[in-house]
C-alpha cells in the first residue's frame, strides 16, 4: 500500500508543526523518517495514522484520504507503535496482543476474544519469536522483548501500514539490530522515525529528512546522507564514507572535544601510542 | 511452523480455560451469595424476623397465590423499611463499583473513584443546602442538580478545543471539589442548628437510613440503564490499556468514548449520591479486589465488580445499622473501615500500583 502525503501542513496552537511536506513512500518499502529533535517526526507519523488531521493538503492511501476513513477501518490498515508507552493495569503478552483484534471486531457481540482472534495473535507472536513468553506479564518483560510483543500487537491488527516512532529508543545493539531487521523482514510499507543516522542507513530503502517542519531531503540513504546536510539539519561535523560490510553510506562524526586515546596513554593504558606515527 | 503454532495454541487454551471457567464459577457464585445475603439482610435487626416472614411477605406483596400472608408488623417491617433499603444498597454498591472501574480505567489512574470530577461534593452542596432549609423531602432532586451543575463547571473548565484531556479534567474537579467543599462549609457555618446538624452528618459521611421505594426506584432505574449502558461499551475500553494514541490507533474514537463514559459516570453517581450521600472507598477497592479474577477485559470487570460492589455495601450496611444497636452509623464510617484494611492488604500483595 503506498502512501502520498501531498502538500500537508498542520498548525497546532498557532505554531506550523509541519509545513507543507509533500512525498511518495513506496509500497513495500522502509521508510526513515530523519532530524532533529522537534523537527515533527512524530506528528508526521500521526499524520499518517489519520491521528492528527492536517490543516492544509492530504494524506492519501491507494488513492484515498485517510481523513475520509472511519477510524477503525484505518486501523484495520495502519498499525502505530509510539515510543515508549507504559501500561497503567496488568496484562499478559497474549493480552497486550490481542488489543491488535479491536479494530477486526464487529460492535455489540464481538467483544470477547474469538478463537480466530487468538490464533492469529498467536501467529503474530510466533513471528516475532516471542511465542515463549505468550503468558508472561508484560511489566515482567525486557525493553527488548516489550518493542516484540508491541511489533506482535501490531501485525495482530494485520494492517498493510506499519508506523514506528523511535522504534529502538532504549535499546541495546543487538535489540535494536534485530528488531530492524524483523521489521524488514514483515515486508510491509513501513515507516519509521529514527534518531540513529547509521541505522536508518542500513536498515531503510528510503530517508526524508524534516527540518523545523519542513521536508528538506529525500531520496536513498546513499543521496541523502551527506556531510553538508548532517551539518545543516543536525549542526554536526562529519564524514560520510563506505560501510565495509553492506556498502551503504556510514557516518563518522568529528566528535570535536572527544578524548583522545592516541594522545593521552594514561586514559587507555591498553593502547601504547606509536613512536612513529606521533 | 504450523505445528509448533497449533501446539501453542492449544497450550494457551489449556491455560486460558481454568481462567475463564473460574470467571464464570466465581461471578455465578457472587450472584448466589449477593441473593442469599440480600435475604438475610432483611431478617436481620432490631425486631426479630424470621426468613419465613420475609419469604411470605415478598410473595404476598407479589400477588403470588398460595402464599400466606404474613404477620401485619413483621410485613411493615420488611415492606416498608429491610427491603427497600437492601435493595438500594445493593444498587448503590453495584452503580459505585461500576463508576469507580470505568474512572480508573479512563483516567488510568489506579487511585481514581467515582468522585473525582466533583460530583459528589456538587450533590453534596446541593444537599446540604435543602437540609438546612427544612427541605428534606427536596433532598434526592437537590442532590443529583448540585452533582450535575459541578460536573458540567468540571468538564467546561477541562474542554480545550473539542477534546478532553483526562489530567485537566482529574484537577479541574479536584478545583470544583474544594469550591463546593467550601461552599457546604459555608452554608453549615452560617445557618446549621440542632437537629439538622445530625442530618447532615449523616449525609456527608454517607448513609443508607433515609432508603425507601422512591431510592430504590431511583438508583434501580440508574443502574438498569446508565449501568447497563457502560457494560454493553465496556469493550471500548480495553483499547485505552496504552494510553490515548494507542486507542485512536487501535480505532476508538477517543474524544467521543471518553466524553460518553464520563457523562455517564456522573449520571450514574450523581443518582446514587442523590440517595445515599457519598458513600467511600466502593468505588475505589471493589474495583481492584474484583480484577484479581475477572482479569483485564471490561466485559468481564463491570458486571463482577457491579456483583461484587452489590454484596459489599448490603453487609456493610447492615453492619451500620446493627453493630451499635439502637445508634446507627453512617455507612460510610464502615465501608472505611472495611475497606482500607483490604485496600492496604492488595497494596501489599502488589494488586495496586506495581
Amino acid at each position: 500500500m503506498s502512501i502520498l502525503i501531498d502538500d500537508a501542513s498542520l498548525e497546532l496552537d498557532g505554531h506550523l508543526i509541519l509545513d507543507a511536506i509533500t512525498a511518495e513512500l513506496d509500497a513495500g518499502a522502509v521508510t526513515g523518517i530523519l532530524g532533529p529533535n522537534g523537527a515533527g517526526k512524530s506528528t508526521l507519523l500521526r499524520l499518517i495514522a489519520g491521528i492528527e488531521r492536517p490543516t492544509r493538503g492530504h494524506v492519501m492511501l491507494d488513492g484515498e484520504s485517510v481523513h475520509a476513513l472511519r477510524r477503525r477501518d484505518v486501523a484495520k490498515r495502519i498499525a502505530l507503535l509510539e515510543q515508549s508507552v507504559d501500561l497503567a493495569t496488568e496484562l499478559s503478552v497474549i493480552d497486550v496482543v490481542l488489543l491488535g483484534r479491536i479494530p477486526h471486531r464487529s460492535g455489540l457481540l464481538g467483544s470477547f476474544d474469538g478463537p480466530d482472534d487468538r490464533a492469529v495473535a498467536l501467529r503474530a507472536l510466533e513471528s516475532v519469536g516471542a511465542l515463549g513468553y505468550a503468558e508472561r506479564s508484560w511489566h515482567s518483560l525486557s525493553g527488548g522483548e516489550r518493542q516484540r510483543v508491541q511489533i506482535a500487537r501490531a501485525m495482530a491488527q494485520e494492517p498493510s501500514v506499519l508506523l514506528l516512532d523511535e522504534p529502538t529508543n532504549h535499546l541495546d545493539v543487538s535489540a535494536q539490530l534485530s528488531l530492524l531487521a524483523q521489521v524488514r523482514h514483515l515486508g510491509l510499507t513501513s515507516v519509521a522515525a529514527l534518531h540513529d543516522l547509521n541505522l536508518a542507513a542500513a536498515y531503510c530503502d528510503r530517508l526524508i529528512v524534516l527540518s523545523d517542519g519542513r521536508l528538506v531531503a529525500s531520496g536513498t540513504p546513499t543521496d541523502v546522507l551527506t556531510p553538508e546536510l548532517i551539518r545543516d539539519v543536525y549542526g554536526a561535523a562529519s564524514d560520510v564514507i563506505r560501510h565495509p560490510r553492506h556498502g551503504g553510506p556510514l557516518v563518522v562524526y568529528a566528535m570535536e572535544g572527544a578524548i583522545s586515546a592516541q594522545h593521552d596513554p594514561r586514559r587507555d593504558p591498553l593502547r601504547t601510542p606509536q613512536p612513529s606515527r606521533v | 511452523m504450523a505445528a509448533t503454532i497449533v501446539a501453542a495454541t492449544s497450550a494457551t487454551q489449556r491455560l486460558e480455560r481454568p481462567a475463564r471457567l473460574r470467571y464464570a464459577a466465581v461471578t455465578i457464585a457472587l450472584a448466589v451469595v449477593l441473593v442469599a445475603i440480600g435475604c438475610l439482610a432483611v431478617t436481620v435487626g432490631p425486631a426479630g424476623i424470621s426468613l419465613d416472614d420475609v419469604v411470605r411477605s415478598v410473595g404476598h406483596h407479589l400477588g403470588i397465590s398460595g402464599v400466606a400472608a404474613p404477620p401485619v408488623l413483621a410485613d411493615s417491617i420488611v415492606w416498608q423499611l429491610r427491603l427497600p433499603r437492601v435493595l438500594t444498597a445493593a444498587a448503590v454498591g453495584a452503580g459505585l463499583a461500576i463508576s469507580g472501574s470505568v474512572m480508573q480505567s479512563v483516567t488510568r489512574n489506579p487511585l481514581a473513584d467515582p468522585y473525582l470530577l466533583g460530583v459528589s461534593s456538587g450533590a453534596s452542596l446541593g444537599a446540604v443546602a435543602v437540609l438546612v432549609l427544612g427541605f428534606s423531602f427536596a433532598l434526592p432532586p437537590a442532590a443529583f442538580v448540585g452533582a450535575f451543575l459541578a460536573l458540567i463547571a468540571t468538564l467546561t473548565i477541562a474542554r480545550t478545543g473539542g477534546s478532553l484531556s483526562t489530567g485537566r479534567a482529574v484537577l479541574a474537579g479536584l478545583a470544583i471539589a474544594q469550591l463546593c467543599a467550601a461552599g457546604t462549609s459555608f452554608v453549615i457555618f452560617w445557618s446549621a442548628k440542632g437537629d439538622s446538624y445530625r442530618d447532615i452528618l449523616n449525609w456527608l459521611l454517607g448513609s443508607l437510613a433515609g432508603s425507601t421505594w422512591d431510592t430504590t426506584l431511583i438508583s434501580v432505574t440508574a443502574l438498569v440503564i446508565v449501568g447497563g449502558l457502560m457494560i454493553v461499551m465496556a469493550p471500548r475500553l480495553d483499547a485505552f490499556a496504552f494510553g490515548d494514541t494507542a486507542a485512536s490507533a487501535l480505532g476508538v474514537n477517543v474524544t467521543a468514548t471518553r466524553w460518553l463514559f464520563l457523562g455517564a459516570v456522573a449520571v450514574l453517581t450523581g443518582a446514587m449520591v442523590s440517595v445515599s450521600g457519598a458513600i467511600g472507598f466502593v468505588g475505589l477497592i471493589l474495583p481492584h479486589m474484583v480484577r484479581g479474577f475477572s482479569g483485564p477485559s471490561h466485559r468481564r470487570l463491570l458486571p463482577a465488580a457491579a456483583l461484587a460492589g452489590a454484596a459489599f455495601l448490603v453487609i456493610a450496611d447492615t453492619a451500620a445499622r446493627t453493630v451499635f444497636d439502637p445508634r446507627e452509623l453512617p455507612v460510610g464510617i464502615v465501608t472505611a473501615f472495611i475497606g482500607v484494611p483490604v485496600f492496604i492488604v492488595l497494596i501489599r500483595r502488589r494488586k495496586v500500583g506495581a
